[in-house]
């Protein structure tokens, strides 16, 4: 019923020669040309993750999106918690000789090398792989015929490891179908006869090449709500709309720009406006304008747009603006590098702009969180009457994760200004609560109006050269901040309460964090791993967290600058003064492996057991036994 | 401290819109500025207008015209220098019922804000925006302006200008301006006529006033001035009335001829260069496209829209 030439034993193993190997996960890397649409590869498997039952997950990085050139794409899928994308691969699935060239040190030994046996000559005396050659160009074009050539190569190679992982077809198929369904009939036709042949082939060719994940006990979902595939950057957007923001303005800048395109598009049919501006400075301005009707807005951008909007933060911060601004990480300073990943915008968002301005940051840990805490986000903003950043990065901004749907129906708000009338004892700034403006088109019953200004003023946003005025105004502004701080969660402590190390992270260095973790302490440390979503202001009580351990290692995405240490580190050393805080700091604009924040620990504990599990190198988990 | 404990008490419901009610702090400019004038004719303009008083906006960037809205009691903010249109532009699309006037002066609308100046015309949202033209930053004290004649001489060109000064006029047309008009601070009346028809105007209105700042370019605006030896000239509109001289007259919806008005010697005609009504709003065009939306999802509530999005991504 998938189609005229279904294979018999799909998603099965019955008909097998050999029975199916159990394993965990699987790292896979797909190298080719951007073009050649391996992405889409991904796209699937992730959806697949999604809809199954076996609750597989995926993970996974663009390291290079410069179109028409080399790409790669790595996804790593199995059963229980997914966290990271994986240091190497298990299976290196080559195009082209430049893909084998560039990425066959990434596989690991005992692991299997796929290649394309009409672009790609392997080294044959390199006996550290299996290697498998498939005709993946002429089985794609004898497949489709006609004069549609190669395309749908992606479509053959996930036949191929359809089969070879024992990948659920039925669900596949529909996933196939429902995405080029658009399209006409030809389409869907052909990518199914892509897909059929590239499943057959190993079915012919390699049956002991055949596995399959583990089966888990599935935690028991009490919710009963399905899992959702989808990036960090749309999950952002998404976030927003369910906490109810109808207004934004942007400038397009790589990694922020699809935010933008996502609430141009869907922000209309919520009756919301998304505006694209001339410029940063001028997405800012208006964003604010909106919020000064009482609709709480967003901008963004990245690095460099974000220093383009410091001097109207700067104003934000003075006139007690509620606000949203995303800021999604990129390679810097400058252009630096624009697909890649870094932590380095820490400072500029926390400490930007001119003057004292306090302000929130929040750094998002994962694609789900990424939706929760753009919904956190609007409650600060509004609360506090503050602007408030979030601070993601490119590696969440394209990466693909499956998570549960949240519950839309509880946690959507409703939008709109609060217009009511303001009563008599109404102030703009009061120093003795906080700011919560009258939005333009409210009623003032004094018949007084507000003024919300930059300019230093009174309680009723009169200028003021005063410096009595100038003082309480700086700490009204600063206390809401602290108050804020006070009301924060403990932040997520995982492994030991106390003992030899604590690593610390923020932002995506989360995941691979967590893995590190495990392999810490199975060498026999006691280790901690603390984790920061509240980056500005810190919540309370990490004073008491940081003196159980001898040290703490800050891992981030940043250069250990003239001192020596990263952004977050140096913040952390200023703050505590403990000097136990040390840095691991790196700006390959590449995510944290799980080795290198293993090696990060090593190098500042004495521990000849962490050293050696760093020497010794997995082998892969296809690896024959 | 505070005029807090001056609060005067609330205008009964329906009263008009009074010069008192809408007079807020004392002007801080120096005697004799014409920025006072400006101010006057615009409490003119909306004792005129009679808009609900809450729906008002008065707002401005930075410089001595942008401290504009302190001295008027309405809703309104002082934002950064130059970047007062934009986020007008959100004030205005954030909430459709509002009234937003946006004042500023000649280095902060066509300096630091010159690229707002030509995107807020091109997008053309619904404001009126009234430009103080002194020909001169007046805040930070006598440096050259974008508006500054050759020759003038600064404390950044102490031998005179050299830089070209923009025509604003032609600027602003340029830019797509939807209605585009010139006053003089001497001119009350006329100012306040201007800025009527600015307000009454849908779209991006400008009206550029040439205001005088005594205090570091005395006389600049002389040539306009009947009492001191120059020439009022107004624009002579287009009547409709058939006669045989109007067909001399200027037709403000003539985009040439409102080109040639503006490339009129020093200091040239006063009135209204252009209007058109044939473009939409961009107020209008965004809830062409909301509406057009929610035609696509047949009325569903947010939250329906919401989920529907998400069992996309199952
Ligand atoms: C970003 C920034 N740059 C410079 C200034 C200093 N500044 C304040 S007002 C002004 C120029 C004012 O001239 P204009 O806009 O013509 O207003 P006027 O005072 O003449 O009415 C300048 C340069 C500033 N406030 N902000
Ligand atoms: S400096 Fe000039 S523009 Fe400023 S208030 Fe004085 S006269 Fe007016
Ligand atoms: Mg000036």
């Amino acid at each position: 019923m998938v189609s005229p030439n279904t294979p018999e034993t799909q998603g099965g193993s019955a008909g097998s020669a050999s029975a199916p190997r159990s394993i965990q996960d699987v790292v896979i890397r797909l190298a080719g040309n951007s073009q050649d649409g391996i992405q889409s590869i991904g796209g699937f498997l992730a959806r697949l993750a999604g809809r199954s039952d076996q609750d597989v997950m995926t993970y996974m990085t663009i390291p290079s999106t410069i179109s028409g050139g080399p790409s790669i794409f790595q996804v790593r899928m199995g059963t229980g918690d997914i966290l990271s994308a994986g240091d190497r691969s298990d299976m290196l699935v080559a195009f082209y000789q430049h893909s084998y060239d560039a990425h066959i040190s990434s596989l690991r030994p005992g692991g299997v090398l796929l290649y394309d046996s009409d672009h790609v000559t392997p080294n044959a005396e390199d006996k550290r792989f299996t290697q498998i050659a498939v005709p993946i160009t002429t089985g794609t074009v004898e497949a489709v015929g006609g004069t549609s050539k190669d395309k749908g190569k992606n479509i053959y190679v996930l036949g191929v490891i359809a089969r070879i992982f024992d990948l659920d077809v039925q669900k596949l198929a529909t996933l196939i179908k429902e995405r080029f369904g658009g399209k006409n009939e030809d389409v869907v036709r052909n990518a199914m006869l892509a897909f059929d042949a590239g499943y057959a082939w190993p079915q012919n060719n390699l049956s002991d090449l055949f596995y399959r994940f583990d089966a888990v006990e599935k935690a028991a979902i009490a919710t009963g709500r399905p899992q959702v595939t989808l990036d960090g950057n749309t999950a952002i957007a998404y976030g927003l709309l369910t906490a109810g923001v109808r207004h934004g303005a942007g400038y397009p800048i790589t990694p922020w720009s699809s935010i933008m395109e996502t609430l141009r598009t869907e922000l209309p049919k919520y009756g919301g406006i998304f505006v694209q501006c001339e410029d940063e400075i001028a997405a800012i301005s208006t964003a604010l304008g909106f919020s000064f009707t009482g609709n709480l807005a967003i901008t963004g951008s990245s690095g460099p747009g974000l220093s383009l909007k410091m001097e109207a933060l700067g104003w934000a911060t003075m006139a007690e603006m509620p606000l949203i601004v995303v800021n999604v990480q990129r390679g810097g300073p400058s252009t630096g590098m624009p697909t890649n990943v870094e932590q380095s915008d820490l400072m500029q968002a926390i400490y930007g702009s001119h003057g004292d301005t306090p302000r929130v940051v929040l750094a998002p840990k994962n694609v789900e969180d990424c939706y929760y805490i753009a919904i956190e986000a609007c409650r600060i903003a509004r609360e506090y009457s503050t602007p408030v950043l979030i601070l993601t990065d490119q590696g969440l901004s394209s990466r693909i994760e499956v998570f549960e749907e949240p519950d839309l129906a509880k946690l959507m708000q409703k939008p709109g200004a609060d217009l009511s009338d303001r009563p008599a004892t109404f102030k703009p700034y009061p120093l003795d609560a906080i700011t919560h403006h009258a939005p333009a088109g409210s009623k003032v019953l004094t018949g007084k109006y507000p003024t919300v200004t930059g300019l230093e003023h009174d309680e009723m946003g009169h200028p003021t050269g005063s410096s009595k005025l100038h003082t309480q105004m700086n700490a009204k502004r600063r206390e809401k901040i602290k108050t804020l701080a006070a009301s924060l969660p403990a932040p997520e402590l995982n492994g030991d309460s106390a003992g030899e190390v604590l690593l610390v992270t923020w932002g995506s260095t989360w995941g691979p964090a967590k893995e590190a973790l495990v392999r810490v302490r199975a060498a026999g440390i006691k280790a901690g791993h603390l984790h920061i979503r509240h980056v500005h202001p810190l919540p309370n009580g990490l004073e008491e967290i940081f003196k159980r351990y001898h040290k703490i290692v800050v891992a981030e995405l940043n250069d250990e600058g003239v001192y020596g240490f990263g952004q977050f580190a140096t913040m952390l050393r200023g703050r505590y003064a403990n000097p136990a805080i040390v840095s691991v700091a790196k700006t390959d604009g590449l995510s944290f492996k799980v080795s290198e924040l293993v090696a990060g620990v090593a190098k500042h504990i004495e521990s000849t057991a962490l050293d050696a599990t760093l020497a010794t190198s997995r082998p892969s988990a296809l690896a024959a036994r | 401290m505070s005029s807090a404990t001056l609060v005067s008490p609330p205008p009964a419901p329906g009263a008009p819109l009074t010069k008192k009610a809408l007079t807020a702090d004392h002007p801080t400019w120096c005697p004799g500025c014409g920025d006072f004038a400006v101010l006057a004719s615009f409490y003119r303009a909306l004792e005129k207008l009679q808009y609900p008083h809450e729906k008002i906006v008065t707002f401005a960037g930075i410089g001595c015209s942008s401290r504009f809205p302190y001295f008027v009691n309405t809703h309104g903010g002082h934002f950064i220098h130059g970047r007062a249109l934009p986020f007008s532009a959100g004030i205005s699309l954030g909430n459709d019922d509002l009234h937003v006037f946006v004042f500023g002066g000649d280095g902060d609308g066509f300096s630091i804000g010159g690229n707002h100046l030509v995107h807020t015309a091109r997008k053309n949202p619904n404001l009126t925006y009234v430009i103080m033209d002194n020909s001169v930053y007046g805040l930070t004290k006598k440096q050259t302006s974008p508006t500054s004649p050759i020759g003038f001489k600064s404390k950044t060109d102490p031998w005179g200008a050299i830089d070209q000064p923009i025509n604003p006029m032609r600027t602003l047309l340029n830019s797509g301006a939807t209605f585009i008009a010139r006053s003089h601070a001497t001119q009350v009346n006329h100012m306040t006529e201007m800025m009527l028809r600015a307000a009454k105007h849908k779209g991006f209105s400008v009206v550029e006033i040439l205001s005088e700042c005594v205090e570091f370019f005395e006389g600049a605006f002389d040539a306009a001035i009947p009492r001191k030896g120059g020439s009022w000239k107004l624009v002579d509109e287009k009547k409709h009335d058939g006669s045989p001289e109007d067909a001399n007259r200027h037709d403000v919806t003539d985009e040439v001829a409102a080109f040639k008005l503006a490339s009129e010697s020093w200091p040239g005609s006063f009135g209204v260069f252009y209007e058109t009504n044939q473009r939409k709003t961009k107020n209008e065009l965004e809830a062409d496209i909301i509406a057009k939306a929610k035609e696509r999802t047949k009325g569903a509530t947010d939250l329906q829209v919401l989920q529907s999005t998400f069992a996309k991504l199952r």
